[in-house]
């Protein structure tokens, strides 16, 4: 094959996925990734981004997640895949925000430096000149870095509300056109360096918020998607061909051969396969479905060929009812209203007729509509709310930072002001108290030559216990052997031959396994052709520290409960097992209604879930966390995405939550503190620039300052 | 005075550069990976032509 062919067919089709590798740590991890990535077929390169911990792979499209993941796991990183993280457009906003801030940052400080000689004696005619500079900068600086104000607030009269953009922008305007007049007539004050300050510092609380929004992200949308887009419909006379899934009718049978995802649900009629519910239910453990049994649209065949007969397409599919759940749980949410804005509500108009008054009493008193006016724009300009708009985005940006050092990821800062309020947390059970993986429970001690060949086996492998025991067999300081021959039979096993004489990692007799009435599903035996075989058994096990995360959560005041899809009797097991209530047999819609039941009761749930039949409950809790090892439903649903095994992140990321909501209730006193201060001296005209410059920013630096001692909030 | 006829340009003009310098590498993707720029300074990019030890 023509090997440029071959290269310019895969960046023509080149996809890219971003995986979460929360184990880079340094320089060589970096390298090592960019330089052997790209040496397994199909990848054509990586780029790492360090703070992130993700790392960007383009890929050939025909290589699906599991393959990539085989692929950091051959170099010894676990990655994970992260879904609609990446937004273009909500970069291009930051970008625009980005540069209007460098545009009024730079007037500014040029700006002010004229100023600084204005206010040092310059008089007479370089007073004049340096009048005329400042208005030469500053009036293109306003109008392009106070773009992002004008135009929400001419929204938001066009709407007939008020917003705090509304004063900001009456401000500025305000006091540049006082300004372009006093310069033109030759006047002592001019207000270029407060507007263009005030802009500044409003810009850069702008620029951390939008780093804050949340990302719209639809998980329903990827949810769809990620079933079969078709499936092969066998015909009356025998023949078969190929059907989009909208086509799909009740009654089709359908030949689903192995390895492929059901476009539709049914009911299996002929052949016997093993299924992988995973994207439904999180679990790991797959299913087999004989015939009669009824398989839902999104599973992964993974055995053998089965025929299926049709019961429900398009919307009337289990996994379309589940979509629509999360679409309506997501709109309830976004009706949780900021702390910011509440507190913008209050500031406008106060703010208005504060300066209102000032210019009428003064004209009242007799001052002329000059200086009267002047005073207003002082006002105007001091109350602005700097501080107030640095008070919550610093705090949260700081917060996020700290909190992605901890493995937490942040999705929205309001989660944040969401989280701080829960009250109560509810647990799904598998994958999100366990970690939803098969691990093996008795490892046998095996030699160094018997490490080897098993690990050779598990690695031509991608079944999950295949996949299990390779992750336990421990480090890349045992290489795999050497094998010849190598076979997989599906449903059966790995035989291949090592030395020589026969090896195989397959399915144990039922003489092997010594535990009656045991899913023989969970375990492998392994048999290295002379001494004895060793059967290996695997169960879901319980993250590492969940015990201690559930007391402390309860010692914050977030009792939990269970909340599982799995049955009773596993669920009693667990909620006895960690001291806590628990409920199984849950539908999704029965956790939705659970969740609402709450939340219409005035309790602040948080959801703690992975699996797809959690998405409904993680879109509609007050806040909701996922491990990263959640489906990408359940990632995408949750506010809060932890990296790592251990549950410990949980009541972190609460406490640094509440840590947060106290600085930044600080922040809101400390600026409002100095507005107390400050607005008096404006009312009574005392503020010349120099005041307003050094107020301004004072107050700002200070709330910066309070809102740095939450860099070590997440420990 | 003169000086500053001369003197008040050219700060402007520095100050202008700097900004259009920050346009340019925002544009340019500067910003994306901060920690990962400190970390890439210590990778050796030339493994095949150093000496065997």
């Amino acid at each position: 094959m023509n090997v440029e062919a071959l290269r310019s067919d895969w960046t023509r089709g080149a996809s890219s996925t971003r995986f979460a590798v929360p184990d880079m740590h340094c320089a060589g991890c970096i390298a090592k990734i960019e330089r052997m990535l790209p040496q397994s077929p199909g990848i054509s390169a990586a780029r790492v981004n360090f703070s992130a911990r993700t790392v960007m792979v383009s890929h050939a499209p025909h290589l699906a997640e599991p393959d990539l993941i085989r692929a950091f796991d051959a170099i010894g990183f676990e990655a994970q895949p992260l879904h609609g993280a990446a937004a273009a457009q909500r970069n291009i906003a930051l970008q625009r925000l980005l540069r209007a801030l460098a545009v009024a940052g730079f007037a500014a400080m040029n700006v002010m430096l004229l100023s600084v000689s204005v206010w040092s004696g310059a008089n007479g005619s370089s007073r004049s000149l340096f009048h005329w500079l400042s208005a030469l900068i500053a009036l293109p600086a306003v109008a392009y870095a106070g773009r992002p104000f004008f135009e929400s607030a001419a929204r938001a009269l066009k709407a007939g509300t008020t917003n705090m953009d509304v004063p900001i922008s009456i401000g500025v305007i305000l006091a540049t056109a006082m300004s372009l007049f006093e310069t033109m007539t030759g006047g002592r004050h001019a207000w270029f360096d407060g507007a263009l300050m005030l802009l500044a510092f409003l810009l850069a609380g702008r620029v951390l918020d939008e780093m804050m929004r949340g990302r719209a992200a639809s998980g329903a949308e990827a949810l769809v998607r990620r079933t079969a887009p078709g499936a092969l419909v066998l015909a009356e006379d025998g023949t078969s061909r190929w059907m989009a899934a909208d086509d799909l009718a009740v009654g089709d049978r359908l030949l689903v051969a192995a390895g492929e995802r059901l476009a539709a649900d049914g009911v299996v009629e002929t052949g016997r396969s093993r299924f992988d519910l995973s994207l439904l239910t999180g679990e790991s453990a797959p299913v087999t479905l004989a015939p009669g049994a009824a398989a839902m649209a999104g599973t992964l065949n993974l055995d053998g060929p089965v025929t299926l007969r049709v019961t429900a397409v398009g919307e009337a599919r289990a996994i379309a009812e589940i979509a629509r759940l999360m679409e309506s749980a997501t709109q309830a949410k976004s009706r949780f209203v900021r702390l910011a804005d509440r507190a913008a509500r209050l500031y406008a108009p106060a703010v208005h007729s504060l300066a209102a008054l000032s210019f009428a009493g003064w004209m009242i008193a007799g001052a002329g509509w000059h200086q009267s006016l002047l005073i207003a724009v002082a006002v105007l300009l001091i109350t602005c709310p700097c501080a107030l708009g640095l008070a919550v985005p610093v705090a949260q940006v700081v917060v996020c930072g700290a909190m992605m050092r901890a493995g937490l990821l942040v999705k929205d800062g309001s989660a944040l002001e969401r989280l701080a309020e829960a009250d109560e947390v509810l647990f799904d059970k598998t994958g999100t108290l366990t970690l939803g993986r098969p691990q093996p429970v008795d490892l046998p001690a095996l030699g160094e030559e018997e490490a080897r060949i098993a690990r050779g086996l598990a690695m031509a492998s991608r079944h999950p216990l295949a996949v299990a025991l390779r992750q336990a067999l421990g480090g890349a300081d045992v290489g795999p052997a050497t094998l010849t021959d190598v076979e997989d039979i599906a449903g059966e096993g790995i035989y291949a031959r090592f030395e020589g004489r026969p090896v195989a990692m397959r399915r144990p007799t039922s003489k092997e396994t010594d535990r009656a009435g045991q899913e023989d599903a969970m375990a492998v035996a392994l048999d290295f052709g002379r001494g004895p075989v060793h059967v290996i058994h695997f169960a879901d096990a319980l993250r590492p520290d969940a015990a201690e995360a559930i007391a402390a959560l309860s010692k914050l005041g977030l009792p939990g409960a269970i909340m599982s899809g799995d049955r009773m009797e596993a669920v009693a097991a667990m909620s006895g097992r960690l001291g806590m209530a628990g409920e199984g047999g849950m539908r999704p819609a029965e956790k939705l209604a659970r969740l609402e039941s709450l939340i219409a009761a005035g309790r602040h749930p948080l959801m703690v879930g992975d699996g797809l039949n959690d998405g409904p409950a993680l879109a509609t809790a007050h806040v909701s966390m996922a491990p990263a090892s959640a489906s990408d439903v359940g990632q995408q649903a949750a506010d809060i995405v932890f990296l790592g095994d251990s549950l410990a992140g949980v009541p972190r990321a609460v406490r640094a939550a509440r840590a947060t909501m106290a600085v930044v209730r600080q922040n809101f006193v400390l600026a409002i503190g100095y507005n107390v201060l400050a607005v008096p001296l404006a009312i009574a005209g005392q503020v010349t620039p120099l005041v307003a410059a050094i107020a301004m920013s004072t107050s700002s630096l200070i709330v910066i300052a309070n809102s740095m001692r939450l860099r070590w909030a997440a420990r | 005075m003169n000086g500053l006829l001369i003197l008040i340009p050219v700060a402007l003009s520095l100050g202008l550069a700097g900004l259009a310098a920050f346009f340019w590498s925002l544009r340019d993707g500067q910003f994306e990976d901060l920690d990962g720029a400190a970390m890439r300074i210590l990778i050796d990019d030339d493994e095949k032509e150093r000496p065997a030890p």
